[in-house]
This record gives structure tokens, sequence and C-alpha cells, in this order.
């Protein structure tokens, strides 16, 4: 008995590795810490009722922003570690397997459970805020998506101590990823974990589609919405088109390994390749799903930091639209390699280039913007400004990559690495970043300390520079992507020293921005006006931090920056008061089922990782109970009184 | 179908025009199925003739019994019809019944490619067999799955019509399940033709 125990737990638990008992011992310790602060100050109820079962979008946002800066610490990690053993030729820091798991576990919650979910902390916290909505359209589902996505990146962090981590590569091609070349549960890990986060990210799309088509403010037509909830609106279609194929694709994988099918296998008729024409019909779509939101930000940036309005709205809508509908037409330009006809692979590579076109209009509106405006350099303006050349770097031999005859030489090399990381960092993290600093304030009613936050800038360009210019010209010398080791003949060791210090520069400035957000929760500038930046859009019209309900009335949108335009017409005299009418309000209910059923989908998860199905099956009927219960629930909402709404906004310092 | 609650004053009209905001939804859902489907699909296409030395699918399809769940599938799409004609018509009694029909057929359907399904792998065809038995199982397993979702939806529904009867809640509910219905009937049509017909010429 004794010995089946030990037996099941030096399998079941990762063991060997001194770094892995470090983080043991200090994830059990962070547990017993949590529990026990929320058990002194009887802080239990509170989680419950306010957070865990909250349908309120802007807590579902803050929740999606706190998850996400913990999966960029956790991947930040991963690719410092990588950088160190990659410092100095012929080190033995990390071992092959190890250093696998570590670039597999970087790519896939950099993009999937950082990403994604800092962006739907976005859309979450704006997009009903700017079209003056009093929540998504549907909250219930909202909240499912919030802990389907929590659960799934859970489970799949939960490899790192518990059975093992995948290490296929972020993408996990087979035959790698298959069970003759990864038996154990690592693999099942990467699959469940997507798996289930994904289900949230189509829900997402759907929920976030509705709300702006159906839930904006009267009278603003498409035409005057502001141009982050016309990317949010881009980036949802492009979710419900690819993810059901990854859905789909994973699925399928899983059955390759679970049930002995052979639809990616070497033998009986299975076909690798149609895995990677599959993974990145989803994979390309999701690059521009996770930028687009980035260039929604940029634009309402830009106009406010400019005190101009937006230069070519329209071309900025056509351009957020035509990059949506491009991007389901590249997918294969990342395997020119594969060896197709050569008409295909000319189809693929001119596709990729036409992306180019709507970015560049794109580019060079923000510029026109900018041009004779009054500028003034805030945080966000500041992450703004620095995206630009850095995008335009990364986009520039995004191109060369496209010529496809050349792209023979640069495949799979560092030269590509260093692209993907300018697009990706300089792109999507710099305009998230942006979007943080620009609306913390509408969030939590402070904004965050401007020197510490400048620290942190100047940290993370200068290091992003330093880390990733030099990858280029390792890719040129012949540098692959995955090399976890090199020796002194290749002559790489100085650029990649320079490298791994950029990398490190990068993590100062992360350390500085946690710090800045602590120190600024004590001695942050309290925003008591509600319009800290003297804005332009809905959201600053409203106090900060936004009420529950966030519109006490629902405003009547005359101009495409209708805040902006209300400011002028105040100060120019001409500003007509309407008459306030308050009604009750209509609000949903909370809901503890998000939480429970999206328990039960990790318990789905856990079980066919394991290979034991009778947990899956427990997990799958807990599924249905949790679904047949919420089906049967009439009583979902209630109204929020007059008097309530009056003394809200009193509270506010706003008398209606 | 509810075209004059355009109004934003609360109540009644509010529960309405909410209601109606989830049939948007669930068509969008719909949109969602329909990519899905079409990459089972495209999988299928390009294994049709991975049949990597095992049986094909026209040695084993025995068209007879797939040409009678496809009228059963069928029938069961007109009586979901006819069900919400008797909704429009406020008869809950009548939904009720037809709901019934339509799921007694359903369950049918389900039972006989169930029987398909252990019929083929006596005769060894299961998905470990060939690349083309694994998207053949998969895509209609997937279908049928689906059925069988919105039989368990159908089940649950009919009790809240007997307990509520037609409400705004319910009418959406109703919508949204014959939109589901009808939607997994034209995938059916496009199953049986590739699959099927195409399979055993």
């Amino acid at each position: 008995m004794w010995e089946d125990i030990k037996d099941f737990a030096s399998t079941f638990f990762v063991t060997g590795d001194p770094l892995i008992y470090g983080a043991d011992v200090s994830i059990v310790l962070t547990m017993l810490a949590i529990v026990f602060v929320l058990t002194k100050y009887k802080k239990w109820g509170w989680l419950w009722r306010e957070w865990l079962t909250t349908v309120d979008h802007k807590r579902i946002g803050i929740m999606y922003l706190i998850a996400s800066l913990l999966m960029l610490f956790r991947g930040g990690v991963d690719a410092l570690l990588m950088r160190l053993q990659l410092a100095f030729p012929n080190l033995e820091f990390l071992h092959a397997d190890h250093y696998n798991a570590i670039f597999t576990t970087h790519g896939t919650i950099m993009i999937l459970f950082m990403a994604m979910p800092m962006m739907f902390g976005l859309f979450n916290m704006v997009v009903p805020l700017q079209i003056g909505a009093r929540d998504v359209a549907y909250p219930f589902l909202n909240a499912l998506s919030f802990w389907l996505f929590f659960l799934g990146a859970m489970l799949f962090n939960l490899s790192f101590v518990i059975g093992g981590s995948p290490d296929a590569g972020w993408l996990s091609y087979p035959p790698l990823s298959q069970n003759d070349f990864s038996p154990g549960p690592g693999q099942n890990f990467w699959i469940w974990g997507i798996q289930i986060s994904g289900i949230g990210s189509l829900a997402t799309g759907i929920n976030f589609i509705v709300t702006i088509l159906k839930m904006r403010a009267p009278g603003m037509t498409l035409s005057k919405m502001p141009l982050f909830s016309w990317s949010v609106l881009s980036s949802s279609i492009m979710i419900i088109f690819a993810f059901p194929i990854l859905t789909i694709t994973i699925a399928l994988l899983f059955l390759d390994r679970f049930a002995g099918a052979h639809f990616f296998t070497m033998d009986g008729g299975g076909n690798p390749m149609m895995y990677l024409n599959l993974i990145w019909m989803w994979g390309h779509p999701e690059v521009y799903i996770v930028v687009v939101p980035a260039f929604g930000i940029f634009s309402e940036v830009v106009a406010t930091f400019s005190r101009k309005r937006i230069f070519g709205y329209k071309s900025m809508v056509w351009a957020l639209m035509a990059i949506a509908i491009a991007s389901f037409f590249t997918w294969a330009h990342h395997f020119f390699t594969m060896g197709t006809s050569a008409s295909v692979i000319a189809f693929f590579a001119i596709s990729t280039m036409v992306i180019a076109i709507p970015t560049g209009v794109k580019v060079f509106n923000w510029l026109f913007t900018m041009f004779r405006g009054r500028i003034s350099f805030k945080q966000p303006m500041l992450w703004t400004i620095a995206f630009i050349p850095c995008f335009l770097v990364g986009g520039a031999t995004g191109v060369m990559l496209a010529v496809a005859p050349a792209d023979y030489q640069y495949h799979n090399s560092y030269f590509l690495i260093a692209h993907f990381h300018q697009v990706l960092i300089g792109g999507v993290v710099f305009g998230y970043l942006a979007g943080i600093y620009y609306w913390w304030p509408k969030l939590f009613g402070f904004k965050l300390d401007e020197k510490l936050g400048r620290w942190g800038f100047w940290f993370w360009n200068i290091g992003f520079y330093i880390c990733f210019m030099p990858q280029y010209a390792l890719g040129f010398m012949g540098m692959t992507r995955r090399y976890y080791t090199y020796g002194w003949d290749r002559g790489w060791e100085d650029l990649n020293l320079v490298s791994t210090v950029g990398a490190f520069m990068m993590g100062i400035g992360f350390i500085f921005q946690v710090w800045q957000i602590t120190y600024s929760i004590k001695h942050g500038e309290r925003d008591t006006t509600g319009d800290p930046w003297d804005a332009r859009t809905l959201e600053w019209s409203i106090p900060s931090p936004a009420p529950f309900y966030n519109f006490a009335v629902v405003p009547n949108v005359k101009d495409s920056d209708d805040w902006w335009a209300t400011k002028q017409a105040k100060a120019n005299g001409t500003y007509k008061e309407e008459p306030v009418h308050l009604e009750p309000i209509h609000m949903p209910k909370n809901s503890g089922i998000p939480i429970i059923m999206s328990t039960f989908w990790f318990l789905i998860g856990f079980g066919f990782t394991f290979g034991w199905v009778w947990m899956a099956v427990v997990g799958f009927i807990g599924v249905a109970v949790c679904m047949w219960v919420r089906s049967f629930q009439y009583d979902t909402d209630y109204y929020v009184p007059v008097d309530e709404v009056r003394r809200t906004e009193a509270s506010l310092g706003r008398v209606l | 179908m509810m075209a004059n609650h355009h109004d934003h004053s609360h109540g009644h009209d509010h529960h309405e025009e909410h209601e109606q905001l989830k049939v948007l939804g669930f068509w969008i859902f719909v949109v969602t199925d329909c990519i899905l489907f079409g990459t089972l699909f495209a999988t299928y296409a390009v294994m049709m003739h991975s049949f990597a030395g095992g049986p094909t699918g026209k040695e084993l399809f025995e068209l007879p019994g797939i040409i009678a769940s496809t009228f059963i599938l069928l029938t069961s799409s007109f009586t979901s019809g006819l069900a919400v004609l008797a909704m429009n018509k406020g008869k809950v009694k009548e939904l009720i019944a037809w709901l019934a029909v339509t799921a007694v057929l359903g369950l049918a359907f389900v039972v006989l490619e169930v029987n398909e399904f252990t019929h083929l792998m006596h005769e060894g065809a299961t998905m470990a067999t060939s690349g083309f038995w694994s998207a053949f199982f998969t895509l209609v397993g997937t279908h049928g799955l689906h059925v069988s979702v919105g039989l368990f939806w159908m089940v649950a529904l009919m009790m809240q019509l007997k307990r509520r009867g037609i409400n705004a809640v319910t009418r959406r509910k109703v919508t949204n399940l014959s939109l589901y219905w009808h939607f997994l009937d034209v995938v059916w049509i496009f199953l049986f033709t590739v699959v099927y017909l195409m399979g055993v010429m």
C-alpha cells in the first residue's frame, strides 16, 4: 500500500529538479498565506459575493487583468530562464528536456493565457462604458467565459508541478506531440488547458459582437462609434470564425492520443501536415485578434493626447475590417518550406504582403493625428509613440519573411523569433500597456505614478531593442530557434550575451511596473473629475471608478467624440441642459454557476489528462447539471430603485 | 417577428427586447457551429481515401438504414416547425405535443446511429482503423452528439413550458431550439450527400 502511494507520487508529482522543488514550496506557502489572510479577516463571504460570483463586466475585467499580469510574470520568468541558458555557449543551467518544456510553456502562456485575457480584460473594462451600455449583452455568459479561461489557465499551469510540462512547442506539431514521442500527461495538459479556455474565448467573441451591435446608446450609429469599440468588433468577428477551428484541431489531436485515431499520425493514413494547416488557420487570425484591439487603443490614445479628432476615421474602420478579412488568407506562410506548388506559395506570399497596406494606412493616420496636435507625453502616449517605430520595423521584417523564396533562408531562424517578438511586444504588449495606463483611473479611481512608470517604460524599451536586434543578426548567422545550447566555435556568444542583458532589462521594467501599481494604490493621484486626461469618449463622462450600473441616465449621442463635443458646447455656452429623468435600472443578478460549472470543466480536463475517465464522466455530469439548473432559473434580474441610483451618484459627487 | 419593441421603457418591453438579443446571439452561435462542422468536413475531405489497407465506406455503408434515419430527421425538423406554429397560435398543449413528437423522432435517429456504429465496429471499422474511419466517426459522431444535446434541451424545455406556459422567455427558448434543430437538419443533408452518397458511388 505504502509502496503504491510512493510509486504514484513519484510519477504524479514532478521530481528531481531543485528549481521545481523551490516552486513547490513557494506555491504551498502562497496558498497557505491566501487562506490565512482570508480566514483571519473573515473575507471568504466577501470574496464569494463580490468577486467569484460577480457578473459585473468591470469586475470581470479586473479579474482578467490580475490573472493576465500573473501569467505575464510566469511567461516572463520562462523567457529569462531561456535567455540565461543561452547567455554563454555550452551552459548546463537547463537540460535539453527542461529547455523544451520552458519554450513550450513560454509561448503558450504568453499568447493564450497572457495576451488573450489582457485583451478580454480591456474589452470588459472599456466597451460597455464607451458605447453607453449598462453591461454586456450576456453578463452570465461573460462570467462563465472568465472562469473557463481561468480554470483552463490553472490546469495548464498545474503541469509545472504535477505530471510534467508539455514540451512539443507552443503549437504542438505532430508527430512530436503524438503518444509515441510525447507520452505522459504533459501534452494532455496543453490540449485541455487550451480547449477549456478556448470555449470561453469563443463565447466572449459572440458576447461582444452582440453588445456592440445591439447595445449602443441611442444616437450612436456605427459611424459614430469610437475606434476602440470598432477594433473590438473586428477582433470578435475574427474570434467567432477562428476559434471553432482551434476547438476541432485540438479535439482531433486529443482523439489521436486518446482513442488511437489517425488524423495526424505517420501511419494509418494520417497526415501531420493537415495539423499544421488547421492550427495556423486559427493561429494566424489569432495574432490579428490580439493586435487589432491594440490598434484601437492607439487610436483612442493618440486622439486624446494630441487633443485632436482622429485623422481618417473612415479609413481606420475600413483598415480594421480589411485586416479581419485578409487575416484568414495568409495561414500557409508559416510553412512555405512544406513544399506545395509555386502558385499556392505565391498566393500566400502576396496575401501576406497585402496586410501591410491597411496597417500602413493606420500608421499614417496616427501620425497625421499627431501632426499639429498639442501633444502631451503622458504614459499612455509614451507607449503609443514607442509603438510606432517598433511596429514599423517588425512589420517590415514581416514583409521580408513573406518573400517566399527568401523565407527558405529565414525559416525558423532567430530572424523569425526577433520578427514576431517585435510585432507582439511592440504591438500587442505596448498597446495593452498603453490601454491599461489610459483606462486605469476609470476602473480604480486613481492614476498610476508617472515617475515610476517612466522608469519602467525606458527599461522596457531600451531592453527590448538590446534583446531582439541581436537576434535578427543571429538568425542570419545560422542560429535556429529552439537550440538549447551552442558551441564556442559558432561565433554566436557575443550577440547572445547582449540579448540576455536586454531581456533582463525588460524584466527590471516589469518590476518597476509592479512597484508602480503597489505604490500608486496609496499615493497615486486621485481622479475626482471622472475625466483625468481631458478625453473625448463617453466613458469619461461618468465618475471614476464607474458605479456598478455605469450610467445613471443613458446618454443621447450626437457626435463621434461625444463627450468632447459636450465639453466644447459647455465651454461655448451652446450646451442645452436636458431634463434628467431617472428610471429604475434593470441589472443582472450574481450567480455562482459560472465558477462551479468551470470547475467541472476543470475536472473533465484533469481526468482526461491522466486518463482517469471516471473523473471526466463526473465532470460531464456536473456540467450538464449546471446547465439544467440554469435553464430552470427565471429570476435572474432585478431593478435598482431610483433612490439608490440618486444616493450612489451623490456619494460620487454628482447631483442629479 | 416583434419589430415594434424599440422603445426603451422598462417592464415587459424591456424583457421582450432582451429576449430578442438572445435570439441574435444564438444565430451567431450557429455561425460558429457552421465553422466547426466546416472544419470537420474539410478534415473528412482530406481523409476521404486514407483507408490504409482497411475497409472502405463503399464496402460497409448500408444505405437503406441511412435513408430511413434521414427521413426520420427531416420529419422531426417539420414537426419542430409545427411546434413553433402552435406556439404562435398560443396553444401550449399542442406545442408540447409537437415537441414530444420531435424528441421521439430525434431519439429514434440517435438509436439508429448508435446501431450503425456498433455494426461498423463489428465489421472491423473503428476510430483506430484508418484515417478515413477516424474522420467518419468524428464527423458523424459530432452531429449525433449535437442531436443528443438537443434532446436533453428539449426535455428541459417541455418541463418549463408545462410549468410556465408561453411567455417571452419560453418563446425565445423554443425559437432558439427550433433554429438549432433545423440547423442540424441542414448539416445532416450535407453529411448524407458527402459521406454516404459520395461514399458508395
